[in-house]
């Protein structure tokens, strides 16, 4: 087995190779505005990094978010063109579980956060760094505050919102690392991973911006 | 003639507006030119939404790419090239093309081409007419530009002449069709209802035609909102619109500017070609008028058929393929998408350095 994991769901541009029981090899960047130009670049030098070619890999691994919608497509959007030029199966993970895996948390419950911009975080509960409860929803802090009340929370989320989430701490971002290992661990289970497919939480902002079409420079 | 296999195969993807397109040519053979519109989810809302074109390119890609390939009958891995619009267009849609198209890229170990949009639309008559002639003097009409283009080598050379300083052509046929209540798009339905009326109805402005202004440049802004006070006057007024004529009498002041000004740039420039493309080029009267208006002027006319002006992968790879025949330098893995890319830019050249050093990459650094 062969993974290649990556996600762009956060500020996070989080890239790793999984040949089943360990992580062969990772790259992380933070960019949140510079997902595109970064992603290839770094699969290109984690493949490099393993000695390896891209058709060695026998499965990709995908963080489906939530998380904010440009930045996710060229997570997903990579990694449904791998599957469909390499002819291998494409799995997607909940970008907060893979924080939560990475967290370290034994026990529970948990919170995980991260940033959905415009004072809003994603969000969701966890038993145990292995088993969110519930969907993943987005809201602004406030708003949910009592409902987090007393529980650890992890992510940048968490850390952006201190009045909400007192007990907040790291990791800040997911990484493709903890989001391989934790679906090769489903994977030998036998369980079925997610559709590869984008966890938006927020239907589109339907406004046609003035000057619509415009796309030539005047 | 060289054998045909010898050309260029190469798989195009666009992605810069509400189209997700997927064409493949070989050399300036067409081979397949799989579109998949989002148009209808934008129409309740009177023009195209970002982040609702966004959301489909990512659904439609890897279907429309299946679809291509099927349609060609070829196998990716005897593709030679992958090429891409790098813009110019909406950021969030470019965005999702540049992905795939690397992603695509890269599994098959092919080079990447980043191209221009607009020179796309350009380059995408050489499917329909053979080799574009050179110079090619260019007019590209549609919802997003408006601009008059001289190009000696469309790999390498395009220039600018002159574009509109307001409202793209193609903005103001939906504007007005929305005042009208005709829905969106609004250029098909204003050319079926212009059929039936008279151009010469109502004498609406033509926008930037007098002896002191540009003379390449365009404005449909004043237009636009002449024909809206015309129509909201006789609703005051609790008179029936003639939807008809407001069509005919609209269409004729755009088409009339556009037409006059391509050929006159074609005298100036002693360009004895004129290429018309972008979406409003499958207007009717448009084709109809540029086509007598080139033979009284010895021009001869190269207008694609309908489905190539409006964006589609096609033009992308047709670029593409031309990128490859003249051997362009490929872009590099860290290709990005351009909202604003220059038109005077046909593609985008990767870098001579490695990608350790891409970091250390400025403009200057780039090839010419
Ligand atoms: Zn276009």
């Amino acid at each position: 087995m062969l993974l290649l994991a990556l996600d762009t769901a956060t500020p996070a541009v989080t890239v790793a190779l999984h040949d089943g029981s360990r992580v062969v090899s990772e790259s992380s960047q933070v960019d949140a505005r510079r997902h595109g130009e970064l992603l290839l670049p770094a699969v290109d030098r984690v493949l490099a990094d393993a000695g390896l070619r891209l058709d060695a890999v026998t499965g990709v691994v995908v963080g489906v978010g939530p998380g904010p919608y440009t930045g996710l497509r060229v997570g997903l959007m990579t990694a449904d063109t791998f599957g469909l030029a390499l002819g291998v199966p494409v799995h997607g993970v909940c970008t907060l579980d893979g924080l939560a895996y990475a967290s370290g948390i034994d026990g529970g419950p948990f919170v995980v956060a991260t940033d959905a911009r415009r004072k809003e975080v994603y969000w969701a509960r966890y038993d145990d760094a292995r088993t969110r409860t519930g969907e993943p929803a987005v809201d602004r802090p406030a708003d949910i505050a009592a409902e987090v009340e007393g529980l650890p929370a992890v992510g940048a989320g968490a850390l952006l919102y201190p009045d909400a989430f007192p007990d907040a701490r790291g990791p800040e971002h997911v990484s493709a690392a903890s989001l391989a290992a934790l679906a090769a661990e489903r994977l030998a289970a036998g369980e079925e991973l997610l559709e590869p497919r984008p966890l938006y939480l927020r239907r589109p902002d339907a406004q046609v911006p003035k000057n619509y079409k415009v796309v030539t420079p005047k | 003639m060289a054998d045909s296999r010898d050309e260029p195969l190469v798989l195009g993807i666009e992605t810069s507006c509400d189209e997700t397109g997927v064409g493949i040519v070989r050399g300036t053979t067409l081979l397949a030119d799989a579109v998949a519109s989002s148009v209808d989810e934008h129409a309740r809302f009177g023009g195209v939404v970002p982040e609702v074109a966004s959301r489909a390119h990512l659904e439609a890609m890897a279907p429309t790419i299946r679809r291509a390939l099927k349609d060609a009958g070829v196998s990716a891995k005897d593709l030679d090239g992958i090429a891409v619009t790098a813009g110019p267009g909406l950021a969030g849609a470019l965005l999702v093309g540049v992905s795939a198209a690397k992603a695509y890229a890269y599994a098959l170990d092919k080079p990447l081409y980043g191209v221009n949009h607009l020179a796309s639309h350009i380059c995408v008559d050489q499917l329909e007419h053979g080799p574009l002639p050179e110079p090619t003097m260019a007019l590209l009409v549609s919802g997003g530009h408006s601009s008059l283009l001289l190009s000696e080598d469309i790999t390498s050379d395009v220039r600018p002449l002159g574009s509109t300083i307001d409202d793209a052509a193609g903005e103001a046929f939906d504007k007005i069709a929305r005042v009208l209540d005709l829905g969106f798009p609004g250029g098909p339905v204003i050319d079926r209802y212009a059929r039936e009326g008279d151009p010469e109805a109502i004498a609406f402005p033509r926008g930037l035609t007098g002896p002191r202004d540009a003379p390449y440049d365009f404005s449909f802004s004043g237009l636009k909102t002449s024909v809206a006070r015309w129509i909201e006057a006789k609703r005051a007024a609790g008179e029936d619109v003639p939807v008809r004529d407001v069509s005919a009498s609209f269409q004729e002041a755009v088409v009339d500017v556009l037409t006059r000004k391509a050929v006159r740039a074609c005298k100036d420039e002693g360009v004895d070609h004129l290429m018309i493309g972008g979406g409003v080029a499958a207007n009717s009267r448009l084709r109809a008028l540029a086509q007598e208006r080139c033979e009284k002027a010895g021009i001869r006319l190269r207008v694609p058929r309908p489905k190539l002006c409006t964006d589609n992968g096609a033009m992308v790879a047709a670029l593409g393929a031309e990128m490859v025949a003249r051997n362009r330098a490929a872009s590099s893995w860290d290709l990005s998408a351009d909202s604003s890319l220059p038109v005077t830019e046909p593609h985008v050249p990767g870098h001579s350095h490695d990608h350790d050093h891409v970091h250390e990459v400025s403009k200057e650094n780039l090839y010419p």
